[in-house]
């Protein structure tokens, strides 16, 4: 059987705890049969005995034994779905403000954002921060699901109340497309089919509406990158330099600078799997061989024009997950940015985002789930672009020296509507 | 479909998948001290390893293969891993169950009784002994909804427990294996494929796979829903009947717990044919080891298993 080659879309739900997320993407794979019957079966089975009906759709993807027991998400779910021409992969992430460290990493690797928000009580603080930080991570387009129809009788009224304040918001953030989606995940209504309890709707249920969506990248590349990963030492003696290339296609031939380095030569041959290629597209796990000698190695970076900037210095974007306080003075950090790590310390607080207001306001340290501006200061030199510009050279992970533990997501630069 | 779509670059979502697994093989060896990589012998591994082998070309596998020998396996699958492990130049460290079991560390549940859980003591004394601090698994994200949850690099504390409340983030592929020493993390390549994928990525390649992965026809007695072969670890009960089928496998786990599908698919289109249209999931038709408990398999992931 031939099967068709498929575009990957990577989506993540967003929102306020118990807006119906889980809720959503169970209704989403059981209306388009995605789910095995022995699945379903052991959803139906997990419902009855914990007394909540026929069947609890958030517990298709809620399924560890606590989260059943408190009937809330703790952590990102990954689940998967295949239309004839795509494939998505899709992030169901928690919605309680504890939990907005596994939120940001579902979210990171996402191309759209699914943002569920409940028609009674709209736009929450906590949907406001989600909205907040997936478009500091870079999603640029969002489909809006305003659950709950049915607990307001289908009204027209109260779905346009919260159009409104999700316009506003999405103006602000600079979404370039949010779609506003009347829905009931209970009960299925304008998610896989068209509802009759809305006829003043005439747009696309939610199933439509990822399907249409664009896949893929929306940095404004600037130059090809390749970050080393690992030397790999060639039959016969050479050398090539594996990594997973950024921004824009490489090509046999093409001029590239090794950075920090700054040396100058061209690609004499590009391979995958120890296969040669005339060119390394953007997310290809390639190997590169130079035309001249270099002693290039892991953390080094291969970049064609025009070039990422070489410094130790530079102001970022932080989302901060530690438990105590990001500060000048604070823990000992470590940074991770592409294949490189070094030791790092705060130079300056810039300033904090207020959630309410979307705007820098002065602070002196970030708690918790906090996210706000700083100048970081690292011990060796990092080649960096504009989180904006590429978002693999443009992003970074701080870690605690003591517990190497993950404690803050990082973007270099700072988003358009701060 | 309301649209056409432009493949962003150029690739197909096997492209993508793979070109992913490669980049965490890679980080994950220049990250950690002492990698390893469990071998089942299963399609999973095998693509694994294959994976694995495309990474490093033309260099040798940077890592040793470990296999946990519960002495349960099918002979198939034995002969396959000695196979794939010459032809990958890997270095092939095999633990074993019954070693454990003489040690005293695990009850003997007798020649016939399960094994699964016990694999959980071997394979974390074999982490501890050869001091590994990072074990590369062939596990799926869409097998069971507790994997689902689970990070690309998952953290085990120095008991080798997980724990699903204090994952770390994983932001971006920033993928961040640093441990102290006792503790590891288990790095899972394969996290975003799905069973189809797997299948047609080694329809794809080419790959070699154990044969009962493929139509055949076997004694087999139905026991607790499920055909299981009869042979050595498989002793039909009077009151069961002993059957001729044509049948495959999907998994491979014990012999004495992994069920056989009836099935005529004895090539790779059949068998993708068949998988594209399946409405069991591959682990509700052919292991009784997910069957007892809800949360059989986040109970057994907690205390340190695959
Ligand atoms: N009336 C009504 N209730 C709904 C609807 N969708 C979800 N719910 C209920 O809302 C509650 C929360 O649903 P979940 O899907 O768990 O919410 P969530 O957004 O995933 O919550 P977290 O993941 O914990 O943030 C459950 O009791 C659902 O049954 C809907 O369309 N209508
Ligand atoms: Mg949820």
């Amino acid at each position: 059987m031939e099967l068709a080659t498929k575009d990957l879309l990577r989506l993540a739900t967003i929102g306020s705890v118990d807006d119906g997320k889980s809720t959503l993407i169970g209704r989403l794979l059981v209306d388009t049969r995605q789910l095995f019957d022995d699945q379903l079966d052991a959803v139906a089975a997990a419902s009855e005995k914990r007394g909540i009906g026929d069947l609890d759709l958030s517990f298709v993807t809620d399924g560890l034994r606590a989260e059943r027991e408190q009937g809330i998400t703790i952590d990102v779910a990954y689940r998967y779905a295949t239309t004839p021409t795509r494939k998505f992969i899709i992030a169901d992430c928690p919605g309680h403000v504890t939990y907005t460290r596994n939120m940001a990493t579902g979210a990171s690797t996402a191309d759209l954002a699914l943002v569920v928000l409940d028609v009674a009580s709209g736009l929450k603080e906590q949907t406001r921060r989600h909205l907040c930080i997936a478009a500091l991570l870079g999603v640029r387009s969002v489909i809006v699901a305003v659950n709950k129809m049915d607990a307001v009788d289908w009204s027209e009224l109260a779905f346009e109340r919260v159009v409104d304040q999700i316009a506003t918001v999405s103006r602000e953030l600079g979404f370039s497309s949010s779609l506003t989606i009347p829905v009931s995940a209970l009960l299925g209504d304008n998610v896989v089919e068209a509802s009759l309890n809305t006829p003043w709707y005439e747009g696309p249920t939610v199933l439509e509406a990822l399907e249409a969506s664009e896949a893929g990248s929306w940095e404004t590349a600037q130059g090809a990158r390749l970050p080393v990963q690992w030397v790999l030492r060639q039959n016969g003696g050479g050398r090539t330099y594996a990594g997973m290339v950024s921004g824009e296609a490489f090509h046999v031939g093409d001029a590239v600078t090794l950075l920090p380095a700054g040396v100058q030569t061209t690609i004499r041959a590009i391979n995958f799997g120890g296969v040669p290629r005339p060119e390394a597209t953007v997310g290809l796990a390639a190997d590169l061989d130079l035309a001249d000698e270099t002693d290039a190695g892991r953390g080094d970076l291969i970049a064609t024009a025009p070039l990422p900037t070489v410094t130790k210095e530079f102001e970022a974007t932080i989302c901060w997950f530690g438990e105590q306080p990001f500060s000048v003075g604070g823990q000992r950090l470590r940074l991770k940015h592409t294949t490189k790590s070094t030791p790092v310390r705060v130079q300056a607080i810039k300033g904090l985002i207020d959630i309410e207001s979307l705007k820098v306001v002065d602070a002196t340290s970030f708690t918790t789930n906090q996210i706000g501006l700083a100048t970081l200061v690292t011990a060796d030199a990092l080649v960096v672009d504009d989180y904006r510009e590429d978002r693999v050279t443009g992003s970074f992970v701080l870690i605690d020296e003591v517990t190497n533990a993950t404690v803050a997501a990082g973007m270099v630069g700072h988003a358009t509507f701060l | 479909m309301t649209t056409t779509l432009q493949t962003p670059h150029a690739t197909d979502h096997l492209d993508v998948l793979e070109s992913h697994a490669l980049f965490i093989l890679r980080e994950v060896v220049a990250e950690c001290e002492r990698p390893v990589l469990l071998f089942s012998g299963g399609k999973d591994s095998a693509v694994l390893l294959h994976l694995a082998a495309k990474a490093f070309a033309p260099q040798q596998l940077p890592f040793p293969v470990l296999h946990i020998d519960t002495g349960q396996n099918f002979d198939e699958v034995l002969d396959f891993r000695d196979r794939a492990v010459e032809v990958a130049g890997a270095r092939l460290i095999v633990a074993k169950v019954q070693d454990t079991i003489d040690q005293g560390k695990v009850a003997d549940p007798g020649l016939l009784g399960s094994r699964n859980r016990l694999q959980t003591v071997t394979l974390l004394d074999a982490i501890n002994d050869n001091k590994f601090d990072a074990a590369f698994g062939g596990a799926r994200r869409d097998e069971d909804k507790a994997r689902a949850k689970e990070r690309i690099l998952s953290f085990r504390d120095a008991f080798g427990q997980w724990d699903p409340r204090q994952q770390r983030p994983e932001l971006w592929q920033l993928y961040q294996g640093k441990v102290n020493p006792g503790e590891h993390v288990r790095a899972f390549p394969l996290s975003d494929w799905t069973e189809l994928d797997v299948w047609q990525y080694i329809g794809r390649e080419k790959m070699d796979l154990p044969s009962i992965y493929f139509a055949h026809e076997r004694d087999v007695i139905s026991r607790d829903g499920m055909w299981l072969a009869v042979g050595a670890f498989v002793e039909p009960n009077p009151d069961e009947e002993v059957v001729r089928k044509m049948v495959r496998f999907r998994t491979v786990g014990d012999a004495n717990c992994t069920g056989a599908v009836i099935s005529n698919a004895n090539t790779l289109d059949a068998i993708i044919e068949e998988v594209a249209i399946a409405n069991v999931s591959e682990r509700g038709a052919t292991r009784g080891d997910d069957k007892f408990s809800e949360t059989a398999m986040e109970d057994r992931k907690r205390e340190g298993y695959f």
